[in-house]
C-alpha cells in the first residue's frame, strides 16, 4: 500500500507530471528566448509559458461539429500520460529512487510514440480536412524517424553486451565510460538528435503543423484546456526526450555533488541549445524529403554505427 | 479521393485576404481556383471624382508596399497625355525613390518567403535590414510609407543635397548584409531542396500567361519596363536586367536578390546626378491637362504597373484604368501549381510576391451553393433592386424614405 502511494507520488508530483511540466515549460522558455535572440528580438519573460498555459486553461474548448467527442478530448490526455510515464521512468532510474524499479528501454521507446499517436488520433477525430492532412503527415513522419531512431538505440545495447534495462545500461556507463565517447556512439548520438528534432516536431521537421501550409495542421480545431494539454505535452517532451537520450548515451544525470549537478544540467542545456539552433537555421523540409533523409542517409549511418559497435569501436 | 482545401480568405500564408481553392488528390494539387474581391475599394471610380493632383495621393494608397510605383505610372500617363517633359533632377528623384522602394519590397518578400518555408530566422533578419531603408524614407520624404514624392510635372519635394552623404552611407551599409544573405540563400542545401524545381513556370507558359516582373524574368523572359520604355532616369544610368532561366521558385528568389544590387547601383548613380544638378528645378508648373488620353507604365517591384487616363480638359479624368502586376501574374498558378504537393504550393503561391490590394476587381461569384455563377450588370442591378424592395417590405413599405433612416 505504501509503495503504491509512493509510486503515485512519483508519477504525479516528482519526478513525474508536475516536476516535468515545470521544467518543461522553463525549457520551452529557453527555446523561445534563444530563438528570439537569434532573430534580433527581445523574447518573452521566463514565466510566459506558464501564463500561456493557465490562460488557455480558462478558455472554452470548442468542439467542431461532427467531431468524435471522446477521441477528440481523450487524445491530449493520452499524449500527456505517455510523456509523463517516460519522464517518471527515466528520472526514477537516474536518481535511483526505487532500486527495485524495472525500467526497460523498449517500453520507453514505445511510450515515446504515444504523444505522436495522440496527435494523429485527435486530428482524425476533429473531422477537419486540414487536420487530416496534418495527421497523415505525422503518421508518415513517425514511420520515417522511428527506423533510424530504433537502429541507433541498438548501439548502446550492443556495446553493453545486450542489456535492455536502464539501470544496467547506466551502471555499465558509470563503471566504464559513456557510450557517447566512441565512434559508433557519436554517430548514433547525432542520428538520435536529428530524430529527436522530428519527435519534437521542430523545424526542419515541423511538417505536420506547418503554420503557413496547413495552419497548425493537427491542432487546428483545438482550443482551451485541450490545446493547453497538447502544448504542455510538447514542452514536457522538450525536457523528457533529451534526458532519455542523455541517460542512454551520455552517462545519465547525477546530483550527488555540486560538480556532478552542474555537469548534468550542462549536458541538458547543450542538447537544448543545439536543438534550438537547428530549429532556427533551417527551412522546413517537405514530407517526402524528410522520409528520404530518415530512410536513406540516416538509416545507412545507423547501420554503419551498429557495425562499428559490433567491431568494438 | 479528392478534397478541396481553401487557402484563405484569412490564412497565415496570406498577409491580405484572398481565397484559393486547392483541389487535392492526396497531397498533390490537381486544380487551383482563385477568388478575388475581398479588398475591393473602387479606386478607379473614386479617381474619377478627384482632381488630377489629388489622385496622386489616392493611388498611393492602392498598395502600402509599392506605394510610389502607382504615382510614377500615373504621372507618366498624365504627362504622356499633356506632353509634359519633366526636369532632369525630378527624373533622378523619381528613380531614387522607386529603387529604394524596390529594395524594401524585395526584402519584405524575402522575409515572407522565409516565413512560408518555416525559416523564421530569415524572416526576422530580412525585415531587420529593411528597417534602415524605411528610416531613409522617413529622413528624405518624411514618411516611412506613402512618401508623396511624385507630382505631375516632377517631384513634390526636393532631396536636399546635404542629405546625400547620409543616403549614400545607408545604401552602402546594405551591401554587406545583402551579400551575406544572398550567399546564404544561394548556397543553403536545404533551401535548394525546398525551392529548386518547385513551381516551375516554363518560358512558354510565362509568355502564354503574359506574366510580368521578376516572375517573368525568372523564367528567362527579359522584360523590364525600365529598359523597354525608359522613363525617369533609367536610361541615364548603367544597370542590367537580371534574368534566370529555370523558372522555379529558387530562380525567382535569385532574381529578386540580385535586383537589389542593381537597385543600389542605380541609386548611387542617381545620387551623382543629384549632386550635378544642385539647385536646379525639380518640378515644372502644369496649368491644365488638355483633352486626350495617355498611358503610363512603371516597373513596380512585382512587375509592370499600367495606368491609362483620359482627359476631357476638366480638372478630373473621365476614365482612369489601373492594372497592377499581381493581376497579371495570378493566372500563371494554373501552370505552376498543378502537380505540386501542398507544401510546395504554399511557397509557389507566394513566389509571385502577390499583392492583392492592387489586384482587386469587382468579382461576381455566387458562392452560396458552391456554383460558379457569373452575374452581369443587369442581374446585379436586379439583385440590388430586389433587396431594396425586400427591405422596404420589411419596414412596412414606406416609399420615398431611406431605409437606413427608418431603422432608427
Amino acid at each position: 500500500m505504501e509503495k503504491l502511494v509512493l509510486y503515485i507520488f512519483y508519477f504525479v508530483v516528482f519526478p513525474g507530471l508536475i516536476f516535468t511540466a515545470v521544467i518543461g515549460l522553463l525549457a520551452a522558455w529557453v527555446d523561445r528566448k534563444v530563438t528570439a535572440r537569434v532573430q534580433y528580438r527581445v523574447g518573452p519573460p521566463w514565466y510566459q509559458n506558464f501564463a500561456d498555459f493557465f490562460k488557455l486553461l480558462g478558455k472554452e474548448t470548442v468542439m467542431p461539429e461532427g467531431a468524435k467527442g471522446t477521441g477528440f478530448l481523450i487524445s491530449p490526455l493520452i499524449g500527456l500520460a505517455g510523456i509523463t510515464l517516460v519522464s517518471t521512468i527515466v528520472w526514477v532510474i537516474n536518481l535511483n529512487l526505487a532500486p527495485s524499479f524495472v525500467g526497460d528501454i523498449i517500453v520507453v521507446l514505445y511510450l515515446l510514440t504515444l504523444p505522436s499517436l495522440a496527435v494523429i488520433l485527435g486530428a482524425s477525430a476533429s473531422r477537419n480536412p486540414v487536420a487530416g492532412v496534418g495527421a497523415s503527415r505525422e503518421m508518415k513522419l513517425i514511420l520515417g524517424y522511428e527506423l533510424p531512431f530504433v537502429l541507433a538505440m541498438i548501439v548502446p545495447i550492443l556495446k553493453s553486451g545486450g542489456m535492455l534495462r536502464f539501470d544496467s545500461l547506466l551502471a555499465y556507463q558509470i563503471s566504464t565510460r559513456p557510450f557517447l565517447y566512441s565512434i559508433s556512439g557519436v554517430i548514433a548520438f547525432i542520428i538520435v538528435i536529428i530524430c529527436m528534432q522530428a519527435k519534437l516536431t521542430f523545424v526542419p521537421f515541423d511538417i505536420p503543423e506547418a503554420e503557413t501550409e496547413i495552419m497548425a495542421g493537427a491542432y487546428i480545431e483545438y482550443s482551451g484546456p485541450a490545446l493547453a494539454i497538447f502544448k504542455l505535452t510538447k514542452a514536457m517532451m522538450l525536457f523528457a526526450v533529451p534526458v532519455f537520450i542523455i541517460t542512454v548515451f551520455w552517462g545519465g544525470m547525477h546530483f550527488n555533488s555540486l560538480a556532478s549537478a552542474i555537469h548534468a544540467i550542462l549536458k541538458y542545456l547543450i542538447i537544448l541549445v543545439v536543438v534550438v539552433l537547428i530549429k532556427n537555421t533551417n527551412p522546413r523540409l517537405r514530407i517526402d524529403q524528410a522520409i528520404k533523409l530518415f530512410w536513406g542517409r540516416l538509416t545507412i549511418w545507423a547501420i554503419v554505427a551498429i557495425l562499428f559497435a559490433m567491431a568494438g569501436l | 479521393m479528392k478534397t478541396v482545401i481553401p487557402i484563405g480568405p484569412y490564412h497565415p500564408l496570406q498577409e491580405e485576404p484572398e481565397l484559393f481553392y486547392l483541389t487535392l488528390d492526396g497531397e498533390t494539387v490537381v486544380d487551383v481556383d482563385v477568388r478575388l474581391g475581398y479588398n475591393h475599394r473602387g479606386i478607379e471610380k473614386i479617381a474619377e471624382s478627384k482632381t488630377w493632383d489629388q489622385i496622386t495621393f489616392l493611388i498611393e494608397r492602392i498598395c502600402g508596399i509599392c506605394s510610389t510605383s502607382h504615382p510614377i505610372a500615373y504621372c507618366n500617363a498624365v504627362e504622356d497625355c499633356a506632353g509634359i517633359e519633366i526636369p532632369e533632377r525630378a527624373k533622378y528623384i523619381r528613380s531614387i525613390i522607386g529603387e529604394l522602394e524596390r529594395i524594401h519590397s524585395h526584402l519584405l518578400w524575402l522575409g515572407l518567403a522565409g516565413h512560408f518555408l518555416g525559416y523564421n530566422t530569415l524572416f526576422m533578419w530580412a525585415w531587420k535590414w529593411r528597417e534602415p531603408v524605411l528610416d531613409l524614407f522617413e529622413q528624405t520624404t518624411g514618411n516611412r510609407n506613402h512618401y508623396a514624392m511624385i507630382k505631375i510635372g516632377g517631384a513634390r519635394r526636393d532631396i536636399k543635397n546635404e542629405d546625400i552623404p547620409a543616403i549614400r552611407k545607408c545604401v552602402d551599409s546594405l551591401v554587406a548584409p545583402l551579400e551575406m544573405i544572398t550567399k546564404a540563400a544561394i548556397d543553403d542545401p536545404v533551401l535548394h531542396a525546398r525551392l529548386k524545381g518547385v513551381g516551375v513556370l516554363k518560358k512558354e507558359d510565362a509568355i502564354k500567361y503574359c506574366v510580368v516582373g521578376p516572375t517573368a524574368r525568372a523564367s528567362g523572359v527579359a522584360i523590364d519596363v525600365r529598359k523597354d520604355e525608359p522613363h525617369a532616369a533609367y536610361d541615364m544610368v548603367e544597370w542590367n536586367v537580371i534574368t534566370q532561366e529555370s523558372g522555379d521558385v529558387f530562380a525567382k528568389a535569385v532574381v529578386r536578390l540580385l535586383e537589389m544590387f542593381e537597385s543600389i547601383k542605380i541609386i548611387q548613380q542617381c545620387l551623382d546626378g543629384l549632386e550635378k544638378t544642385k539647385g536646379a528645378e525639380f518640378c515644372v508648373e502644369v496649368e491644365n491637362i488638355p483633352p486626350g488620353d495617355g498611358i503610363g507604365r512603371y516597373e513596380a517591384p512585382r512587375g509592370e504597373t499600367y495606368h491609362y487616363v483620359r482627359s476631357d480638359g476638366t480638372n478630373c479624368p473621365v476614365r482612369h484604368k489601373i492594372r497592377a502586376p499581381t493581376y497579371v501574374n495570378l493566372p500563371s498558378f494554373k501552370a505552376s501549381c498543378i502537380g505540386q504537393t501542398i507544401s510546395d504550393v504554399a511557397i509557389t503561391l507566394a513566389s509571385i510576391d502577390p499583392c492583392y490590394c492592387c489586384t482587386e476587381r469587382t468579382a461576381i461569384i455566387d458562392s452560396k451553393n458552391g456554383k460558379k455563377e457569373h452575374l452581369g450588370e443587369k442581374e446585379l442591378i436586379r439583385l440590388s433592386q430586389e433587396k431594396t424592395q425586400k427591405i422596404r417590405k420589411k419596414l412596412g413599405n414606406q416609399e420615398g424614405q431611406s431605409p437606413f433612416f427608418l431603422e432608427k
